[in-house]
């Protein structure tokens, strides 16, 4: 299949220089939005990254609040929320399944219970159909930043000084001075005493979300889980016991379930959705969309949520995130940690060793 | 030669091009989506993920169709002047891109599976589990998505810069048989005019 007509091959340059500007301004492109470029740009594995400088890297465990406990169980509506989400976890009477996990917040997964006075809890609901609802909350009121690049600021401000092993004070003094919005949360921490148990806290979602109803319309919501148990006396820690919570946690589920009331507060017109520094004010109209029921607890290295990565963004049809910037921040911080971790389960190559807890002090 | 080579000859089939150019779009969105959004902290994060997948689908769906296309309306073949390794270089790219277009979606696929997430398309429409939920094989398939990916980019790149060699080097039917085929090429078969795919030709039409 010769064509006559065809011009002879040319070799002029600059036909070879247009080949070559159109393969390298392509790779460029790729290569900029990978973020390969900008090294100084904030991204996902930089904020991960510091995330390990501060607390260490344990091969196989969550990068931030890496110790916990999974639990099970489920959650039981009572259709109050039905009216402002469509969500079929909010229907009158359902009942979805929840695997949870109760942590500390930090990278060191074997920091004492009372090091830090912050507990988390975190959910994954399974809907019918394929759908979740995954939530991680927080036993504090307000959080300390509101934006990725505030909290990354926090975390190298905060970073232990290789000469004391802790923050450098002045470093620490200087980012919260020139944070105002932190205020809220030194305020409260101040005052924070690390809890004897993890089944008497409230735990807050802090980030707003909206509730879709059966209109389309949005409602701007927070929501948070409150304790039906209040007795701090339970077992109380025990001196010189660097893991009391877990222990806690087992003898009281070997009574019977814990229980926490779901309760999602509306927001008015004006209040920030953008803003997780800011707490709503305390007069809002609040619903008690049901009861959380847990049931049993496992250790985390072979208990249920081990695999679970509680991205926040993961929501079903009826709740949809807000502009919250932490919100996709977290997703994507969370994503990586999670592929690093289960990396180092699989024994990947280029990834740190795994080592089982035992091992370790 | 098949015979339904004769129907367009050196130039691909219309709706092989318009399926080729519409996916080159939706490739390098996805390879360039999927980049980013790893990557970025910001609101993008959240959109891109939400696009990645429904386009992934979309991807798989339109390279399926497209090889049944292919399979119909072979295309043309490669001039008889190049050197046999540029030709089992071109045929051997073309394969690493229908492997690719196919597997990257599988891959994606499973690999959500096995993490153990919802695979949501938008609104409460999801894709079942391909695999059960397992941490490990997430992660060994969460790589694999990756690399497959750079494969893929570097393969697009390598087929763009070897269809510019075509255009401007060699100055052959290559390019314009993915593009706008040359009318000389076209206007002696008198098939051309009317375009019945289904109906093979009763006998080899004259070569050019």
């Amino acid at each position: 299949m010769t064509d006559p007509s065809r011009q002879p091959p040319s070799n002029q340059p600059w036909r070879w220089a247009l080949i070559g500007l159109a393969v390298v301004v392509l790779a460029g492109a790729f290569a900029y939005v990978a973020g390969w470029l900008t090294p100084q740009r904030l991204s996902s594995r930089r904020l991960v990254d510091t995330l390990q400088e501060g607390g260490g890297v344990h091969p196989g465990f969550r990068r931030n609040h890496a110790k916990g406990v999974c639990v099970v169980g489920y959650f039981e509506s009572n259709g109050e929320a039905a009216s402002y989400s469509t969500a079929s976890v909010f229907a009158a009477g359902s009942r979805t399944p929840v695997v949870g996990r109760f942590a500390l917040p930090g990278g060191n997964p074997y920091a004492p219970d009372s090091s830090v006075p912050i507990r988390s809890f975190a959910l994954r609901f399974a809907l019918p159909h394929g759908e979740q609802w995954r939530t991680g909350m927080n036993s504090m009121p307000v959080f300390p930043v509101a934006t990725p690049q505030a909290f990354y600021d926090q975390l190298v401000a905060t970073l232990p000084d290789p000469a004391t092993g802790k923050p450098d004070p002045k470093k620490a003094g200087a980012f919260f001075a020139s944070h105002p919005e932190t205020g809220a949360f030194l305020a409260w921490v101040k005052t924070a005493k690390p809890s004897a148990s993890y089944v008497t806290e409230t735990y807050e979602a802090l980030n707003a979300f909206y509730f879709v109803d059966g209109t389309g319309k949005r409602h701007a919501v927070r929501w948070k889980v409150t304790p039906v148990a209040t007795d701090d006396a339970g077992t109380g820690p025990q001196a010189g016991d660097p893991d009391y919570l877990a222990k806690d946690l087992q003898q009281r589920l070997a009574q019977g379930p814990l229980r926490w009331h779901l309760r999602v507060t509306l927001a008015e017109p004006g209040d920030p959705t953008n803003d997780a520094t800011k707490q709503w004010p305390a007069d809002r109209h609040t619903i008690d969309a049901g009861t959380l029921v847990i049931e049993s607890e496992q250790p985390q290295d072979s208990g249920p949520c081990r695999d679970v990565n509680y991205d926040p963004t993961i929501v079903p049809e009826g709740i949809a995130i807000s502009d919250d910037p932490l919100l996709p921040a977290r997703s994507a911080a969370y994503a990586v940690s999670y592929l690093r971790r289960t990396s180092e389960e699989a024994h990947l190559p280029g990834a740190a060793r795994a080592t089982t807890p035992s091992e370790h002090p | 030669m098949n015979a339904k080579h004769a129907t367009y000859p050196g130039a691909f089939h219309p709706l092989a091009r318009l399926l080729h150019w519409l996916m080159a779009l939706l490739i390098l969105t996805m390879l360039f989506v999927g980049v980013g959004m790893v990557s970025t902290v910001s609101e993008k994060h959240q959109w891109l993920l939400a696009l990645h997948k429904p386009l992934g689908v979309t991807i798989f769906v339109l390279a399926l169709i497209r090889l049944a296309v292919r399979w119909r309306h072979p295309p043309p073949p490669l001039p008889a002047d190049m050197p046999l390794l540029m030709q089992w270089v071109a045929h051997a790219s073309h394969w690493v891109l229908y492997a690719l277009m196919l597997s990257l979606p599988l891959v994606g696929w499973a690999m959500l599976s096995a993490g153990g997430y919802p695979i949501s398309l938008g609104g409460s429409w999801h894709l079942p589990p391909l695999l059960s939920f397992d941490g490990e094989t997430y992660a060994w398939l969460r790589v694999t998505h990756r690399w497959l990916a750079y494969l893929l980019f570097v393969t697009v790149l390598g087929h763009m810069g070897a269809a510019l060699y075509h255009g401007l080097i060699r100055r052959d039917d290559v390019l314009p048989s993915m593009t706008f085929p040359r009318r000389e090429t076209v206007v002696v078969e008198p098939v051309i005019v009317t375009p019945t795919a289904s109906e093979p030709p009763s006998s080899e039409p004259p070569r050019v």
